[in-house]
């Protein structure tokens, strides 16, 4: 089973958000400095689900990402979990142009390394929360999405049966592979990287594309950024004084009728 | 050819509150553009809504029934979508940010050669534009998007817009469309609906009551039900407590879970984590009920009680039985 996942590297989404910074001018959130971003969660999940399958299976698991020159500490984070390949496309003209050309991006990527069985995704990168990218890497791919996946019941060559979450239970899906899933987080807990990992990963040979080596030619974005600001959120908060706590639950309930809330 | 497209839902008979949602601000939008506000409907028995949509400002409505086996693809329904996008080329496509509505708004838009903004919660029209506010980064950064190409497809969050007030109108007109069977990879196997405990579904609740870690164990859980059930209101929880099994991930509210909007929202025992909080930032009144004054749920409360849920809650609900007695 050839597998390809696509991986972003994001701003740790467990900084609290007044540690944030948002550079206006720029358009770009800044982290506090000193806090090295991380592979997105639900890459890490869709990463840990192509490894199970090929612990299981065997084949080959190559990970694939696009993004600046810090992204390849993400890729060799994935090989130290156990991928077998990683191929980076960094390429200036490419960053920051939406998901409707990173899906392109990485949909000829994907084609470039060759035949591949699956793409597993991740549902949503945490910092644009857009939930695009791997749908529309689907449409350019020509092969079928399920997203998000809450399980995946069984794979074999010819087919996945997956289990989609809609919005008050789930679909059981079957789906013809070659195919996308978007890979939700109920589906694994990621593994940390073993020693050997992290050896072979400082050793890994990554190699870097561009949009040229890609054949990407049409760069026009399709949806543009305006704006990108933080609400001032003051401390607002009325404490309840009282005597005892259960005295403070009485006096909670009048507030909130005296407020029309209840 | 123009308008702004909503894409409908009917759920056992009768317009999804979500559809009057976007029937309410898709109105709001095609009045500034000066266009009409046209709908699609896709999916097993959709004839006979013409009249409600009608009520709630639609003129005309594309309408693909499923007439094969078992439930419809996503395939289909996408198919169906794209057709009538096709035919009724409208400057604006908006379909509710639902778990079908996110692989949607990326297939059409994929196919439809334009681009897509998802999670909206407000929309502003400039010009032939809608600047679209969308919550990235867990809901703490705010960004304005537009799509530059038409249609503009934005999915908008569930109980963030006001909903459509039924007026007496002529019912829609309709479109019947023929979508055949997608020959594509999907099947679906079988659908499982997960019956909520009782109450209304957290999504679309105006009362939450949600519960963390800080109850202590799922024998302590009833409290935040019985919370729930004097207000009439959904319960949730934090995905500390879902992982724990102390009640089903479907409560789960945050980052990985359901986002909610309610006008009351109360956490019981919630410490407020980033993942948490990216859930409740459209709630409109949040309450926290919390041991530790320094935790980060009450930077987003209007009202708060440092104290112990043990005494606390059961005062409270005995309370509110009385006063809405």
């Amino acid at each position: 089973m050839d597998i390809v996942v696509t991986i972003k590297q994001v701003p740790d989404p467990d900084i609290p958000p007044h540690h944030f910074k948002v550079d206006e001018a720029n358009k770009r959130i800044v982290g506090p400095p000193g806090v090295a971003p991380v592979m997105n969660g639900y890459d890490a999940n869709a990463l840990e689900e192509a490894l199970r399958i090929r612990e299981k299976q065997g084949g080959k698991v190559t990970v694939v990402t696009l993004g600046p020159d810090g992204a390849r500490d993400t890729l060799k984070r994935a090989i130290a979990m156990g991928a077998d390949a990683a191929v980076h496309v960094n390429d200036a003209a490419l960053l920051d142009r939406g998901s409707s050309l990173t899906a392109r991006v990485l949909a000829a990527a994907i084609q470039k390394i060759g035949p591949f069985d699956l793409v597993l995704s991740g549902r949503q990168a945490s910092d644009t929360d857009a939930g695009l990218t791997h749908i529309l890497v689907a449409e350019a791919l020509g092969v079928p999405a399920v997203s998000p996946v809450s399980k995946l019941e069984s794979v074999d060559a010819e087919s996945a049966v997956a289990r989609r979450a809609v919005d008050d239970g789930y679909q059981r899906i079957k789906v013809r592979l070659p195919a996308l899933l978007g890979v939700s987080s109920e589906l694994n807990e990621p593994r940390y990287p073993p020693l050997k990992g992290i050896m072979a990963a400082g050793r890994a040979q990554i190699p870097v594309w561009s949009a040229m080596d890609l054949n990407i030619t049409d760069l026009e974005p399709r949806v543009e950024l305006r704006r990108l600001y933080q609400e001032t959120r003051e401390a607002r908060v009325e404490l309840i004084e009282a005597d005892s706590p259960a005295e403070a639950g009485t006096k909670l309930a009048d507030k909130l009728r005296e407020a029309g809330l209840v | 050819m123009a308008g702004v497209l909503i894409v409908a839902e009917a759920v056992s008979g009768a317009l999804a509150p979500s559809t009057l949602e976007l029937a309410g601000e898709g109105r709001r939008v095609a009045e500034a553009l000066g266009e009409p506000l046209i709908a699609a409907i896709a999916g097993t028995n959709v004839r006979g809504n013409e009249a409600a949509l009608g009520e709630a400002g639609v003129e005309q409505v594309y309408l693909a029934d499923h007439s094969g086996p078992g439930v419809p693809s996503p395939e289909w329904t996408a198919a169906a979508v794209v057709a009538a996008v096709k035919q009724a080329q409208p400057s604006v496509v908006l379909i509710s940010h639902s778990a079908a509505g996110r692989m949607l708004a990326p297939t059409l838009a994929a196919r439809v050669q334009s681009g897509v903004v998802t999670d909206a919660t407000r929309l502003r029209v400039e010009g032939d534009r809608v600047i679209v506010t969308k919550p990235v980064f867990g809901g703490s950064v705010l960004s304005e998007q537009v799509v530059l190409a038409n249609p503009q497809v934005v999915t908008l969050r569930a109980r963030s817009f006001a909903a459509a007030e039924p007026q007496p109108r002529n019912a829609a007109q309709s479109i019947a469309l023929q979508v055949p069977e997608a020959a594509g990879g999907l099947e679906v196997l079988e659908e499982i609906r997960e019956e909520s405990t009782s109450g209304p579904k957290l999504k679309d609740a105006k009362v939450v009551v949600s519960g963390g870690r800080g109850l202590g164990g799922a024998e302590n859980w009833h409290a935040v039900e019985e919370l729930a059930a004097v207000l009439g209101g959904a319960v949730g929880a934090s995905r500390a407590v879902t992982d724990a099994g102390w009640i089903s991930p479907s409560h789960q509210v945050g980052l990985t879970g359901a986002t909610v909007a309610p006008d009351l929202y109360i956490a019981i025992g919630i410490s407020g984590a980033v993942q948490h909080v990216a859930g409740i930032s459209g709630a409109r009144n949040v309450v926290a009920i919390n041991k530790d004054a320094e935790a980060n749920i009450f930077k987003y409360a209007r009202f708060g009680v440092v104290g112990d849920w043990k005494q606390v809650v059961p005062a409270l609900t005995e309370r509110l039985k009385q006063l809405r007695s």
